[in-house]
């Protein structure tokens, strides 16, 4: 039986003999560890900002786009034909089983004013279902109600950045602001939502009932006409269902026969958002594999020095065979020397990855997240490290003829 | 039975092309408490066979029985395994551990055998005390006399309570004086505890101590001669 205890403190005071050389080894650990969490934690930090920003478009969402025009054999993008109506929206919400909420949308651009401050923002109209379809909660006030949009009342509701740009530090609740010169109520604020995945400032935009923005503020082509309808699906696995539904629901209400084309397109943009996490997820892959690497060259490191320090302390491995020191006894001696180096290595390796990710997302601004895993797989990967490249060295150890190296000086 | 019974012993080794008769059909026996001088010039073979006899090596030809037993057919573990409990080697260098104390040099065998830690401590004080280095237990060997460092090694040679002690050229690098302790201390111990002690030496004023001289030449013993009575 291999005594480990006795080993161990061996192990222990035979690095302690070489101090510089056993330092610089598991530096060369230290740095790889360092390197992988540091990576990793940058990779999952994007992650997750990617995860936090399709989470704040609202979970489940589809978005119906008006069709593409085509003139004379040319075919325009989506949306420069207007085809969608509030009727729509409604026969979604009633028909479409798969389909937990719809809110229609008409927007554009206005200038807002309010005293001597002016701001230009997007003004969303839609319904009061749009709160709920995008997972957005009210900082301050009331939001608008069903009566609002049947009555086309002047009411709005302010993002936070109107509310900066206009109001400061002042409750904009129950004050006046006007939209291309008509005079709005506000009634409430919208909770901060920050940057779309694109980029985009979600809190810079006002709310007001559909039929307000449809009647008093931009006119429509058409009574009814909307820009796009959002919808939320009852849960993920039902994205696939309700868009076949809407799909044939509109094109029944389009008249569209069987062998045209849509006159509009269902995005689904938690898939895409999806895509964009996966994408980042292979990034972080490839960060901690080129981190990995360093790990690699650590490694390395440490056979090369166990190496030299066999062939320095051959005459110990002599001294020991002669006494009674088994194959095993020698090689669990070399390999835990090489173990400890790459486990002391790995610890501190730890250490400076986690201040070094914090450093980095102090100084170059990227959100950093150590996970429990990337610790976990750091240590593991640098205990085997040490135990593979430790091998080589003690089972070369191991082999040694006792004969000859006890005579060896 | 013979304690130690070496039959026919040949070792030949192959330098390339050429092979080198070592050792040529050397046969031996040795009893329980015997003190044996082994002598010859360099190149005689005195060290492939003393080699063979501490089962460090093996021979190519005939049969090696320790104690009864058929050590020539064993593995590297078993061989391992019959140095530390039946052999004590004793080195011309003395070969202790360096920056490792007195105290863990008499140890070490223990470790490999597995005994307790606390028995195991006993033991290497008992064995320090037994080679007149009580006190000595935490010094390192640089900072003990060549006398000194060798007695630490009788004491490792002793502290499993082997039945053989393998002193190769153990004086070989110590004073005369010094030399004249060390074979006192060999003597005491094969008449007090009737350790089987071969040595290996080639000055006759240290072979003197022992009462059996077998002497090599060109790889066979060419004389084997008793001594009726000496040193006591």
């Amino acid at each position: 039986m291999v005594n480990i205890p006795w080993t161990a403190r061996l192990a222990l005071r035979a690095l302690k003999v070489n101090k510089m050389r056993s330092a610089l080894t598991m530096l060369g650990i230290i740095i790889g560890v360092s390197a992988v969490i540091a990576m990793l934690a940058v990779g999952s930090g994007a992650t997750r900002r990617i995860t936090e920003q399709i989470s704040s478009m609202g979970s489940n969402l589809l978005i119906i786009l008006p069709g593409s025009t085509t003139s004379g054999g040319l075919r325009m993008g989506a949306g420069t034909q207007p085809t969608l109506t509030s009727g729509d929206a409604r026969a979604i919400a009633d028909e479409a089983p798969a389909v937990d909420a719809v809110a229609p949308v008409l927007s554009g651009a206005a200038q807002v004013v309010n005293g001597r401050q002016n701001w230009s923002t997007v003004v969303t109209g839609t319904t009061p279902a749009m709160l709920y379809v995008r997972g957005w909660t009210l900082s301050g006030g009331r939001p608008f109600t069903g009566a609002d949009v049947k009555n086309a009342t002047k009411v709005c509701l302010l993002g936070q950045t109107v509310v900066d740009n206009l109001f400061g530090d002042e409750d904009p609740v129950g004050k006046i602001v006007k939209i291309k010169n008509l005079p709005f109520t506000v009634i409430g604020v919208l909770g901060v939502k920050g940057q779309s995945v694109m980029g985009q400032d979600q809190d810079d935009t006002i709310y007001i009932p559909l039929t307000t923005a449809q009647r008093k503020l931009f006119g429509t082509a058409f009574p009814g006409m909307v820009r796009i309808i959002m919808v939320k699906g009852k849960s993920t696995g039902q994205l696939d269902e309700a868009q076949t539904q809407i799909t044939d629901i509109l094109r029944q209400r389009h008249h569209i026969g069987p062998r045209q084309d849509d006159d509009f397109t269902v995005r689904n943009l938690t898939q895409l958002m999806q895509t964009a996490e996966q994408s980042t997820r292979i990034m972080t892959l490839l960060l901690g594999a080129i981190a990995s690497v360093s790990l690699l060259v650590g490694g390395i490191g440490i056979m090369n020095i166990m190496l030299v320090s066999i062939t320095e302390r051959t005459r110990e491995i002599g001294i020991r065979m002669a006494i009674g020191a088994k194959t095993w006894d020698i090689r669990v001696q070399f390999l835990m020397e090489a173990f400890i180096m790459s486990l002391i290595g790995g610890g501190a390796g730890i250490a400076l990855g986690i201040g070094g990710s914090v450093v980095l997302s102090k100084i170059a601004g990227w959100p950093t997240s150590v996970s429990s895993f990337s610790i976990l797989l750091a240590s593991c990967f640098s205990g085997a490290v040490g135990i593979f490249f430790g091998f080589y060295p003690a089972y070369k150890a191991s082999l040694l003829n006792p004969i000859d190296a006890l005579r060896y000086e | 039975m013979a304690f130690i019974e070496a039959r026919d012993i040949s070792k030949t080794y192959s330098l390339g092309d050429v092979e080198v008769s070592a050792l040529m059909d050397v046969s031996l026996t040795i009893e329980k408490g015997e003190f044996v001088s082994i002598m010859g010039p360099s190149g005689s073979g005195k060290s492939t066979f003393m080699n063979i006899l501490g089962c460090l090596d093996k021979p190519t030809g005939g049969k090696y029985l320790l104690d009864g037993t058929d050590v020539s057919g064993m593995d590297r573990d078993r061989l391992a395994e019959i140095r530390n409990r039946k052999i004590g080697f004793v080195f011309q260098g003395f070969n202790l551990l360096p920056r490792t104390s007195a105290l863990e040099n008499v140890e070490l065998p223990m470790f490999y055998k597995g005994v307790a830690a606390n028995e195991r401590k006993e033991r290497a004080l008992k064995a320090l005390e037994m080679v007149g280095l009580a006190g000595r237990q935490s010094h390192f060997p640089n900072q003990l006399s060549g006398g000194q460092q060798q007695r630490v090694a009788i004491a490792r040679a002793l502290v499993n309570d082997a039945p053989i002690i393998l002193a190769d050229e153990p004086t070989g690098n110590l004073d005369t004086r010094t030399s004249q302790e060390i074979m006192g201390l060999f003597v005491r111990l094969n008449a007090d505890s009737a350790i089987t002690i071969i040595l290996v030496t080639h000055e006759p004023d240290i072979a003197a101590f022992s009462r059996r001289w077998v002497r090599f030449m060109d790889g066979r013993i060419i004389k084997d001669e008793e001594a009726a009575q000496r040193h006591g």
